[in-house]
């Protein structure tokens, strides 16, 4: 035996480490590199909460009295977990969509966020799980008193045990489980405490198992023949007991606040559940496989009126085995703890979501709802909670006198937080189920077991008594223990199939008979269909799963693109941006007109108010119009671009046909241009070689003159071939530019000495301002020089003043050079500007002139060449033309 | 039947040697060099016969034919085409419009003279 100090101090350092283990979790989360937090492992850890005190020590004391009836306990979530997996896949599929808090926060969202159901199934919570905190308190009081030297805790007193246990629970609970003031997180920092506890009382567990088996008696063999001598295996079992049993901690399983809170709301990863569908099976076998062998050696070795209960205690220390004796005790109070601290946290948050913050906003309803720090006051609310349920539970505890009919409270607590089984399970599989069958099927229920079970084991006041005993107003059916006149039979067992019974079928009738409300049914398609629509996300998401739905359809409808644009501005817009738009009126209606204009008015609000609203048609029916009609949208853009193109392409034809017949017009044209301008010379030379060949009449002179003209067509023709050869190689061939240093002056000189306007004393009278030509090139002076002779000799044939002049103007501009020839003629008719640098072009006016009509094409071509251009100055009077020659002929001076 | 022709021809050296031919034969020859105003030319000397070049500056000789073919004064005037464009399409379109004959160039000197008399005695159209 330790010293009540001793006791006192191993207890505060296991306390400590388990503070210790919170806080680096906390702190290893809050940095995002707590791998072992994530582990599937530590999430079925944290799930044996379900295994509390009242299971570590009575199932030992349950099979010393009943045999292998505590079995069932351990079968009924096995069966869940095994059997039941998808359920509690779409259990926590659903908790993470809705962002669910509590089994409270549950239900009432699935029935239309209806407070007065939520109310309704926090107070059953409360009032379920109060004597099972009671049953912790007492457990862990009941451990010391056994450990402790008697004579010391006798003067401290169980109460007062009882006190400071509470308030060191309560106290761990608000620091790990009120830490952030986001009261939607989650508890890394309680779960890995929890985690450590559910080790240290498996350990405990297994520890005494292996000393009895191979300590105390001789091995299995000798175990099992003891089990054979002991009265346990006389103990017939009652098949509707068992049955009952297993079906009430299947039940409890899914219903209990604290088990929810560790299944569905502490749920870090949907990928968990698989691992513990196994692995919490496998912990609950490992903790009842020295059940038996232990409850058989206490009988037999430990002394007729020891507590059963405490076996687990008693043994170890029977055999002066301290140290396993406190390992037992740190196992036993592991497990209460590690139940009142999740049970505390899962039922202070329904008491503050769902009772102490509506009131309060029911109390300052006259304030702007906007100007408190709601999560201030719902964190205090949480703190004030926690406090509250513990102190709840140490009334019950000292008012029940720390009976030993408490050891019955925890399946009577199973059965009261049952009562929300109807209700969760139709409201997840059934849409039909509404909110009065919920409030009528829970509230009946909850009466009858309140009445018929919680009553006579809880109740101690005179007048209670006394309707207890003879039912109310001497009724004598509706005493609770011989309820509508039942005898005879099982309590629990009646009170089960009477409250369950009673509250299915109201639950069922009533939601039948009722109609649900939008709210509801969009609630409903939101849990029955859940997994139509949520994405498995590791991690919880937020966001309403409404819009993830919404989103998904309008994409399936307008898009990725689109969809995605519109969603992110109407999130902008909300300001909420980086996250789902809230499906708003606003926003569903905007959306609703976004997609009438791909699928109609009237579809288009059939599918926004089938994800929001519900309907009869099935959303996943609605999703596969929009996909036909998303595909169909996509075959006739396609045929549309296909067509487009068709167009395209037949254009680019017709337009590739223009041009090639152009070409051939042009070719044609050209073709007869050049037989026309060969054909012309070759019939005067042919003409007078005919006469002289003929004719020995001829004068000398009339000789003379015929073979002058033969001479002049015939160089008038090379000129011919010579320029179409020039013209063609400019075209279309390489040209060889021989640049060399010359300076304007000298090619100026060059093209008049060339044109021989000087020798003839002029026809035409040439005007240059020889200063402003002293610019020093840098090109092709006999191209260039090409050109000035071409504008030259133009003006020498076409000006038709009396006196001809043409004045040659040089202008210096930056960068380039300006060269502008203009006569005193008359010039150019407007309409033949825009055709005399065609090839074959002549003024319709004159009459013989000599040359094909392609000197300006050619002189054209030729400045392009050498970077500059040719171009006529219109509006000069006379005809007036511009050469310009670019920076890069010119010569830095 | 007079002797008297009009060489409408812009190309001053064939003018030279179709009239050196013509007068040698014994016909009477004016010329006249200019397209648009040929038609004014043709009514105020009133030729036997008309020479008339295609290509001419100011209006082709195509134009003016069917001008003179549209007229009531000119509608049987004789008419020998020439041309400088080798394709048979503008011969087509010459016999079309009224052309008596169609002579391409280059043409020798004996073609001509024989053309054009028996376009001006009324012969049969014909040409090369």
């Amino acid at each position: 035996m330790l010293s009540l100090d001793g006791l006192v101090a191993i207890c505060i350092l296991y306390v400590v480490a388990l503070f210790g283990i919170a806080f680096l979790a906390e702190k290893k989360a809050t940095e995002g590199n707590a791998r072992w937090l994530n582990s599937p492992f530590v999430y079925t850890l944290s799930l044996s909460i379900y295994t509390t005190a009242w299971t570590f020590y009575g199932a030992v004391g349950s099979a010393a009295r009943s045999g292998l009836e505590f079995m069932t306990i351990y079968l009924g979530p096995t069966l869940v977990f095994i059997g039941w997996f998808w359920l509690l896949r779409k259990m926590v599929r659903i908790g993470r969509a809705q962002r669910i808090t509590s089994i409270a926060d549950m239900i009432s969202s699935r029935y239309g966020k209806s407070g007065a159901l939520a109310a309704l199934v926090t107070v059953l919570a409360v009032i379920g799980t109060t004597p099972y905190v009671a049953l912790q308190l007492q457990s862990v009081t009941l451990s010391f008193s056994v450990f402790a030297d008697p004579g010391e805790f006798a003067a401290l007193g169980t109460d007062t045990t009882a006190v400071w246990v509470a308030g060191g629970l309560a106290l761990f609970t608000i620091i790990f489980g009120t830490r952030s003031l986001d009261v939607n997180e989650r508890h890394p920092g309680l779960v890995s405490a929890i985690a450590l506890e559910a080790i240290v009382k498996l350990a405990a567990l297994l520890a005494v198992g292996v000393f009895v088996v191979w300590g105390v008696a001789e091995g299995p063999a000798d175990i099992l023949a003891r089990i054979d001598e002991s009265p346990i295996s006389e103990w017939s079992s009652n098949g509707a007991r068992w049955v009952g049993l297993t079906t009430l901690s299947a039940a409890a399983i899914l219903c209990l606040p604290r088990m929810f809170q560790v299944l569905v709301v502490e749920n870090a990863n949907e990928g968990h559940l698989a691992t513990a569908s196994w692995a919490f099976p496998l912990y609950l076998l490992l903790m009842s496989l020295f059940v038996l062998p232990i409850a058989v050696v206490g009988l037999q070795v430990l002394p007729e009126g020891a507590n059963p209960d405490l076996y687990v205690l008693t043994l170890p220390l029977a055999f002066d085995q301290d140290m396993l004796a406190l390992l037992v005790f740190l196992g036993g109070f592991s497990s209460a703890t590690s139940m009142v601290i999740v049970a505390a946290l899962a039922l202070s948050t329904m008491l503050s979501n769902h009772i102490i913050v509506p009131i309060w906003l029911w109390v300052t309803k006259g304030e702007d709802p906007m100007s408190g720090d709601m999560r201030r006051v719902a964190l205090m609310a949480r703190r004030l909670s926690i406090i509250g349920v513990l102190f709840l539970g140490l009334i019950y505890y000292r008012s029940s006198g720390g009976s030993v009919a408490l050891a019955s409270i925890g399946l009577i607590a199973f059965l009261g937080v049952s009562q929300v089984l109807p209700a969760l399970l139709g409201g997840i599989f059934w849409r039909g189920a509404t909110r009065a069958g919920a409030m009528a099927g829970i509230g009946a229920g909850f009466a009858i077991w309140a009445w018929v079970l919680l009553m006579p084991n809880a109740a101690t006041s005179g007048l209670m008594q006394g309707m207890l005993e003879s039912g109310p107003f001497g009724i004598e059916w509706l005493r609770p223990s011989t309820p509508l006149g039942i005898r005879g039979a099982d309590p629990l067992l009646t009170a089960m199939v009477l409250s369950l019974g009673v509250n299915t079928f109201l639950f069922t009738f009533v939601s039948l008979i009722t109609f649900p409300s939008p709210m509801e049914r969009l609630q409903g398609a939101q849990f029955v269909n859940v997994f139509d629509h949520s994405a498995p996300t590791p991690g919880w998401q937020g966001g309403a799963a409404a819009a993830d739905d919404l989103l998904i359809m309008a994409q399936r409808i307008l898009g990725t693109g689109r969809a995605g644009r519109l969603f992110q501005q109407a999130a902008a817009a909300q300001g909420r941006a980086a996250s789902l738009p809230d499906p708003n009126p606003d926003f569903l209606k905007m959306l609703e007109r976004e997609l009438a204009g791909s699928v109609g008015a009237a579809t288009a609000h059939a599918m926004v108010y089938q994800i929001t609203g519900g309907a009869t048609v099935s959303v996943r029916d609605l999703l596969a119009v929009a996909d036909e009609t998303a595909q169909m949208m996509e075959y006739s853009s396609q045929l549309e671009r296909q067509s487009s193109e068709l167009t395209r392409t037949a254009a680019r034809l017709r337009e590739a046909n223009q041009k090639l017949t152009e070409l051939a017009e042009q070719k044609d044209t050209f073709l007869s241009q050049i037989s026309h301008e060969l054909r012309t010379p070759m019939t005067s030379i042919r003409a007078f070689s005919e006469l002289l060949m003929q004719g020995e009449d001829l004068e000398e002179e009339t000789r003379q003159k015929f073979s002058r003209i033969i001479h002049t067509e015939s160089m008038r023709l090379t000129r011919l071939l010579d320029d179409l050869l020039d013209l063609s190689v400019l075209e279309h061939g390489r040209v060889t530019l021989n640049e060399s240093p010359a300076t304007l002056a000298e090619v100026l000189d060059k093209a008049e000495a060339a044109t021989g306007v000087m020798e003839s004393g002029g026809r035409i009278r040439i005007v240059r301002d020889r200063d402003a030509e002293q610019i020093d090139l840098m090109t092709d002076g006999d191209r260039l020089a090409q050109v000035f002779i071409n504008l030259i000799s133009n003006a020498q044939k076409y000006c038709d003043a009396g006196e001809p002049e043409l004045r040659i103007r040089v202008q210096r501009q930056p960068g380039r050079v300006d060269v502008e020839f203009s006569d005193n003629g008359s010039g150019i008719p407007e309409r033949q500007q825009s055709l005399i640098f065609e090839k074959f072009t002549r003024l319709e006016t004159t009459r013989d002139a000599q040359g094909a009509g392609l000197g300006l094409a050619i002189s054209r071509e030729i400045m392009q060449r050498l970077g500059g251009r040719l171009s006529y100055v219109p509006g000069q009077g006379g005809a007036a033309f511009r050469v310009r020659l670019p920076g890069r002929a010119l010569r830095a001076a | 039947m007079g002797r008297r022709v009009l060489l409408v021809e812009d190309e001053i050296n064939i003018f030279e040697a179709i009239s050196f031919l013509l007068s040698r034969d014994g016909w009477e020859v004016s010329g006249h060099g200019n397209g648009a105003t040929a038609l004014d030319e043709i009514a105020r000397l009133d030729p036997d016969v008309l020479v008339l070049d295609v290509m001419l500056p100011g209006r082709s000789g195509l134009d003016i034919l069917r001008d003179l073919r549209k007229q009531p004064e000119t509608a049987d005037l004789p008419v020998l085409m020439l041309t400088a464009k080798g394709q048979s399409k503008d011969r087509d379109l010459a016999l079309a419009l009224g052309a008596n004959a169609y002579l391409t160039k280059p043409f020798s000197n004996s073609e001509m003279v024989e053309t054009l008399n028996r376009v001006a005695t009324g012969g049969q159209k014909a040409g090369t």
